[in-house]
């Protein structure tokens, strides 16, 4: 198990968005998140939210093996990383983002996420 | 570098197709902070005097404050402001939702826009780009169907406002939509945007916002949020929302009923929250950043149609329901809906459409003239009513100019129960067992608005011995059913209403929702700290925020002086209705504001204030504040 996310209870706050790039990143910047929150309005009129469920599947694009298991998570390591980012635009939910430096980023299961959301839409578990 | 703001502004004129971007005005962050503070300086300082509200020289300002944006709870406040048609006076309404925190991750913190597009255009933003676009193919459709559309052909990050058929058709109280059920709803600001030919602007930004300090100002959000979860209004209200004050409202004789002929109703258990929950709520609807969402977005079905629809929120409840007899939650919701996608603010139709129903009741609109045998409580009637203001179909065209002025045109003395202040119409609290409230509604700067001040609490609990400063959730979640209703005395609610009336917009300053404080007790400690991890600046709440606030409220009353020719305490009281019948029924049964009350009550706020016998400030109170006007 890892991130989870209950559709039935997020409003659609994107304080997860929020805090995720603060936490990592240092900087206010939703767009930059590594998870996505969107709603579906008018219909059905419910929020989603993308988030890395560490399927590992950048992992096996990565040609320099730059994408490494550390536990339950997959985590970039910029030594070995040659910025190809084969790893980009296979990620099924457009997850993994580049940084100013050209090299890829992801979720690392820090669970700032799970633990600000007001509505206990995300779980850690 | 400037902490916590995007840093720049934007200028679009609108005639030249000129598109201009300037740093942020130091002045105005130093003197004015953010949000209602920037949109008070710049629309004195901008806006040519006496112009005509739909005039392309009217200014149409948007502004975030410092704290839009960042991680801070329910900081996506959208302030706009401009003359308004409503009232030929200073006019600003905000909203909720995503599209102002865009805005500034665009890096704008002020928008200014001027002149009239030549065709139906949209603005398009993202980021650095700026385009005015064609909106023929958007013109004449519904805000809904047009965010609908426009996220389809943009993307779904795009956050869009657009305006109705009632804007377009310079309808008085023409709101500005976003977000599939938010609105920026009064004083008329969506029929200046129709004015200027502007049907939607479309806003994406994906920039970073300064911040002095990140780190501080992460622990101290992730502080306040845990602080928020510790209210006992965060489970007491959420679920909810504002519709949850309805029963409170009826019980204690305020909820307007039969155009404010009354202020309580039999069927209060059939158009509240519970009602809401049970039977039309799909989801909670959040604005950004907001821990408490009170948007309940749900699905109401009726004879007329089905409809997804946001709300009704409390103050839609009153106005549309009981205000219109309309006791039905899926008839109210469907009305809701109505308004919504003909770009129409639910406060006001509430308003007009019992004031409508009551001059057809009186024979003074005919049926000719109607278009249809309307009665009271019936959905079709009301939906025809409205239909017929946004398309300006016959009597909806003079309808359409609101209250006050379809009052003069219909004649009949129906001015004394035309409910309004200013021009702008009155929301849901009916008053005349309410001095504090009355005093706020009558001295609002943008006319009868509860978003200057609500003090019905502290009007009732002073009275009962509970606490002025209860909260919202304190207040429904106590026992509301008393036998006889005591007041606050008259001569004792002008320092309530001062207070409120600078406590209440110094979030629209700030940036953020009201709501965590008002309704669940949020500290304001948490705002002093958080604006200090943001912007590097020392700000005392009470000393420098309030007294930010108050300067506002003299810089808007000399705007209404300077724009409005006869300004002044006239343009303070209230409808004749509320002095001059009695209520009729309810536990206020009997009750009336006397007019000497009122003028006792003006006498005492213009002394507090430091205004003249006629409302107007003083050349000292104007200079203790810095004001060189």
């Amino acid at each position: 198990m890892g991130l989870s996310f209950n559709n039935e209870t997020c409003s659609g706050c994107k304080a997860c968005e929020l805090v995720c790039t603060l936490q990592n990143m240092k900087e206010i910047n939703p767009s930059r998140a590594m998870l996505h929150v969107y709603g579906k309005f008018p219909e059905p009129g419910k929020y989603f939210v993308d988030i890395c469920d560490q399927c590992g599947i950048c992992a096996k694009e990565c040609p320099m093996d730059a994408i490494e298991l550390k536990g339950r998570t997959y985590r970039v390591n910029k030594d070995k990383c040659d910025k190809c980012l084969a790893c980009v635009p296979v990620c099924p939910v457009n997850l993994v983002k580049i940084d100013d430096d050209g090299y890829p980023y992801k979720c690392i299961n820090c669970k700032q996420c799970a633990s600000i959301c007001p509505r206990d839409a995300l779980i850690f578990e | 570098m400037l902490y916590g703001y995007a840093g720049n502004t934007l200028r679009i004129d609108l005639s030249t197709q000129k598109i201009e971007k300037e740093p942020l005005k130091k002045e105005w962050v130093d003197d004015f902070i953010g949000g209602r503070g920037f949109t008070a300086k710049i629309l004195y300082d901008e806006n040519p005097p006496n112009v005509d509200p739909l005039d392309g020289e009217n200014r149409f300002i948007i502004a975030m404050g410092p704290l839009s944006g960042l991680f801070v709870p329910a900081s996506g406040k959208t302030h706009f402001c401009t003359k308004s048609p409503a009232t030929g006076g200073y006019g600003d309404s905000n909203m909720g939702g995503h599209f102002g925190v865009n805005m500034k991750y665009a890096g704008y913190d002020v928008t200014i826009i001027k002149g009239k597009a030549k065709e139906p255009s949209y603005i398009f933003i993202d980021n650095d780009r700026v385009e005015i676009r064609s909106a023929k193919n958007y013109w004449g459709k519904g805000s809904m169907e047009v965010e609908e559309s426009m996220k389809k052909e943009l993307g779904e990050d795009f956050q869009i406002l657009t305006i109705g058929e009632a804007g377009e058709n310079l309808v008085n109280f023409a709101c500005i939509s976003h977000d599939f059920g938010r609105q920026a709803g009064r004083i008329g600001i969506g029929a200046v945007l129709g004015s200027k030919n502007i049907k939607a602007i479309a806003a994406r930004g994906t920039k970073s916002i300064p911040v002095f300090d990140p780190k501080g100002l992460l622990k101290k959000g992730k502080e306040t949020y845990e602080a928020c979860r510790k209210k006992p209004g965060f489970k007491g209200w959420t679920p909810e929302g504002t519709a949850g004050i309805t029963n409170w409202c009826n019980d204690v004789g305020a909820l307007p009923t039969r155009n404010f002929q009354t202020s309580n109703c039999d069927y209060a258990d059939k158009i509240n929250g519970k009602a809401i929950l049970k039977e039309l709520k799909i989801t909670d609807k959040g604005c950004f950043a907001c821990p408490i969402p009170c948007g309940k977005y749900g699905y109401a079905r009726t004879k007329l149609g089905n409809a997804y629809v946001e709300g009704p929120e409390y103050e839609t409840l009153s106005l549309l329901g009981s205000n219109c007899e309309l006791d039905d939650i899926h008839s109210i919701a469907y009305a809701n809906y109505i308004c919504d996608e003909l770009g129409i603010d639910t406060c006001s139709a509430g308003a007009v459409v019992s004031f409508a129903l009551e001059c057809y009741e009186k024979g003074y609109i005919s049926k000719e003239e109607m278009g249809m045998d309307v009665k009271w409580g019936d959905l079709d009637s009301i939906v025809h009513i409205l239909k017929s203001i946004a398309k300006r179909e016959g009597i909806g065209d003079i309808l359409a100019l609101g209250v006050r002025s379809a009052a003069e045109k219909i004649g009949h003395n129906s001015d004394k129960f035309a409910i309004h202040v200013k021009g702008l119409e009155w929301t849901g609290y009916e008053s005349r067992n309410a001095p504090g409230m009355m005093l706020g509604y009558m001295t609002s700067d943008i006319g009868a608005h509860h978003g200057r001040c609500w003090v019905l609490g502290s009007d009732v609990a002073t009275a009962v011995g509970g606490d002025k400063n209860a909260t919202v959730h304190d207040l429904i979640s106590g026992d509301s059913r008393f036998d006889t209703i005591p007041r606050a005395e008259h001569k004792n609610v002008v320092p309530l209403v001062l207070k409120s009336q600078h406590l209440r917009p110094a979030f629209d300053i700030l940036g953020t929702c009201r709501l965590q404080y008002m309704e669940i007790g949020l500290e304001t400690r948490y705002y002093e700290e958080l604006y200090y991890y943001a912007t590097g600046r020392k700000m005392d709440f009470e000393k420098d925020l309030l007294l930010l606030s108050e300067k506002i409220w003299h810089l808007n009353r000399m705007f209404n002086k300077r724009e409005i020719p006869d300004f002044g305490r006239k343009y303070d009281y209230p409808p004749a209705r509320f002095y001059e019948e009695k209520i009729p029924s309810g536990p206020n049964k009997g009750h009336i504001m006397e007019f000497a009350v009122i003028e006792e009550m003006l006498d005492t706020y213009y002394e507090a204030r430091g205004w003249d016998k006629n409302g107007i400030p003083t050349k000292e109170t104007l200079e203790r504040h810095n004001l060189a006007l």
